[in-house]
């Protein structure tokens, strides 16, 4: 009765309030379980980068005397193991950007010709496309350097743009191409009757009302080639052509162990990931919905 | 809504700009498949280059069967299908399972909840390579921040982790359960969320409340993404190769390898590419049914990835 009189709202009674209070309760010591879970390793980065005798674990759980300088280390790049610290950024940055332009070009052109001007045997290319997708990347990984040999492609960072761009794209087709269903055909049908070519129905119609996906799918091939280790390692040796992930790793190999130095790069080196998240989270969360996943 | 105001709006502009006479409407049909060809041809080059000749190639270079009589012989490389296996079957299903009571938790969307979900999101976005190895420095000597931490609460040392081969591989799926759980939370909660309240109403007048809801409607609605993000999950595990690479790196005395990081080493340590290749190839007849299940499930429900 009372429920028709304020719909929606849950009538308490007294004796559910301490339920309700412990439940409440159990929540909040869940959540700052889950807290501390999530960040822990985040704060072992902080911890290690910051304790200046790093070659040995001093086994604390605070830092005893903070102590930045191996940021300061880092950005002047004054230690052996890093000194083409700058370059190896902006190679990071080189294969980022290269991966995502290519990947928003080449997947959108794709899906423009599959679900737009719908070619009749357009589902084997997207059958492809989803396998590509549902593969895992690092079973492909020994041949893709022979065949990188046999390109003459080694040690250069197209190699890695080209490995990253062919993971990302399918992802790219099948968000755009369920992206697409959204904006009526008849949009285009009518740009054709006055007379565009596909071409500019593809540059002032599809382009624009796509933005929203081509952003979705550019942050995906961003953080795809930034966060991707296993194929800038093997492709990469050079000094020219390292890229940071590379370079972390190479601590590893040296006798000494600045450790501090390894995780203030490493701390670095995932800022930008960390900002694209804080930044453009709504649209990574929205890759994943408006893929739709839900069935 | 917006979506469509927007085409809509632009749509009116376009068609105002240019009111030229049409230019294709003869042979239209030829005229399309010309275009759609051009502009998949990008792609196609990219898909022959890069997926389908490594794919032909590794399949010509595993294909000599004598690497397999030397591939089942190397007791290496049954602890490593071992660990494998159980590196897919538990670390998938814990993480899909806790994946999907955390999206229910979630779905309480008070201010602290959407906050901590924003944190709780965010080793999805870190890269694997740094957030493998800060674990791997908390678990190595007894002075890692895990020592640490349990000689502060019981004034004892703590277990040497990466010591004994059940526990470096207890870190690895807990590690890989750390960095990949939030993602499929957040599928999960997408699922949740697109289930329209009418049912769960229609469920309270039918007696069906707290773990009965649950049962009872929740995960028949759910049961399909589930499926589908396991099988997902399943094959990307297996395939997985940071997580070991980087967290046990196969200690202790490469006892906790699986298959990607043993099939790198056999390549490009020990430089026997084949060999590699082989040990990749052989996870193939669990990989080729879960991929025709997956896609057979994607093809049948409509669901997009």
């Amino acid at each position: 009765m009372s429920l028709a009189v304020t719909p929606g709202r849950p009538v308490y009674r007294p004796r559910y309030r301490k339920r309700r209070l412990l439940s409440r309760a159990a929540a909040i010591a869940g959540g700052i379980g889950l807290l501390i879970w999530t960040l822990l390793p985040v704060y072992n980065m902080i911890l290690m980068a910051l304790d200046a005798d790093a070659d040995e674990f001093t086994g604390n759980i605070f830092p005893p005397d903070p102590d930045f300088s191996s940021f300061a280390s880092v950005w002047n790049e004054d230690y052996w193991l890093m000194q083409h610290f700058w370059h190896q950024f902006a190679n990071s940055i080189y294969l980022g950007v290269a991966t995502m332009v290519l990947t928003v070009l080449i997947g959108s052109m794709a899906s423009f010709a599959l679900s737009r001007i719908r070619l009749r045997m357009g589902w084997i290319v997207t059958d492809f496309a989803l396998l590509t997708y549902v593969l895992p990347t690092a079973f492909l990984a020994i041949p893709f350097v022979h065949i990188m040999h046999k390109y003459g492609m080694t040690d250069s960072l197209w190699s890695v743009v080209a490995a990253m761009v062919t993971f990302a794209t399918p992802y790219a087709i099948l968000i755009l191409h369920q992206y697409g269903k959204l904006i009526p055909m008849e949009l285009d049908e009518a740009a054709k009757v006055d007379g565009a070519s596909p071409l500019q129905v593809y540059l002032r119609i599809y382009l624009p009302l796509m933005a929203p996906a081509l952003v979705v799918v550019g942050v995906y091939a961003l953080l795809l080639a930034w966060n991707e280790y296993l194929y800038q390692y093997l492709l990469l040796s050079s000094d020219r052509s390292m890229t940071v992930a590379v370079a972390i790793n190479q601590f590893f190999d040296s006798d000494e162990a600045p450790w501090n130095y390894m995780m203030a790069i490493a701390i670095i080196y995932s800022l930008p990931p960390i900002a694209i998240y804080f930044g453009l989270r709504r649209f990574m969360v929205a890759g994943l919905t408006m893929g739709g996943m839900k069935g | 809504m917006s979506t469509a105001q927007q085409v809509l709006g632009t749509g009116r502009t376009i068609a105002a700009d240019a009111p030229r006479r049409p230019r294709w409407r003869v042979n239209l049909q030829g005229s399309d498949t010309t275009w759609a060809i051009a502009f998949l041809i990008p792609y196609v080059a990219v898909f022959v280059a890069f997926v389908a000749y490594p794919v032909v190639f590794g399949l010509w270079m595993g294909s000599n069967p004598a690497l397999y009589d030397l591939l089942f012989t190397d007791p290496r490389y049954v602890t490593t299908a071992i660990n494998t296996l159980l590196f897919v079957a538990i670390g998938v299903n814990v993480q899909m399972f806790l994946a999907f009571l955390l999206s229910g938790f979630f779905m309480n969307r008070s201010w602290w909840t959407r906050s901590l979900l924003v944190v709780y999101l965010l080793p999805w976005a870190l890269p694997g390579l740094v957030v493998f190895t800060s674990i791997h420095f908390m678990l190595v000597t007894q002075w890692g921040l895990l020592d640490s931490l349990w000689r502060a609460v019981t004034g004892q040392d703590g277990p040497l982790f990466l010591v004994s081969t059940p526990m470096a591989m207890t870190a690895n799926i807990i590690a890989y359960i750390w960095k990949w759980m939030p993602f499929w939370t957040l599928i999960f909660l997408a699922a949740r969320m697109s289930i329209p309240q009418d049912i769960y109403d229609a469920a309270e007048i039918d007696g069906a409340s707290g773990y009965r809801r649950l049962i009872y409607v929740t995960f028949p609605l759910m049961a399909n993404i589930y499926l589908i993000c396991t099988l997902l999950s399943s094959v990307w595990t297996l395939g997985d190769f940071p997580t070991v690479y980087f967290v046990s790196s196969g200690a202790p005395a490469r006892m906790t390898d699986v298959l990607a990081t043993y099939g790198f080493h056999e390549a490009f340590d020990f430089g026997y590419p084949n060999q590699g290749v082989a040990a990749m190839m052989s996870a193939l007849p669990l990989m080729i049914p879960l991929v025709i299940l997956l896609m057979r499930r994607i093809r049948a429900t409509g669901v997009q990835l």
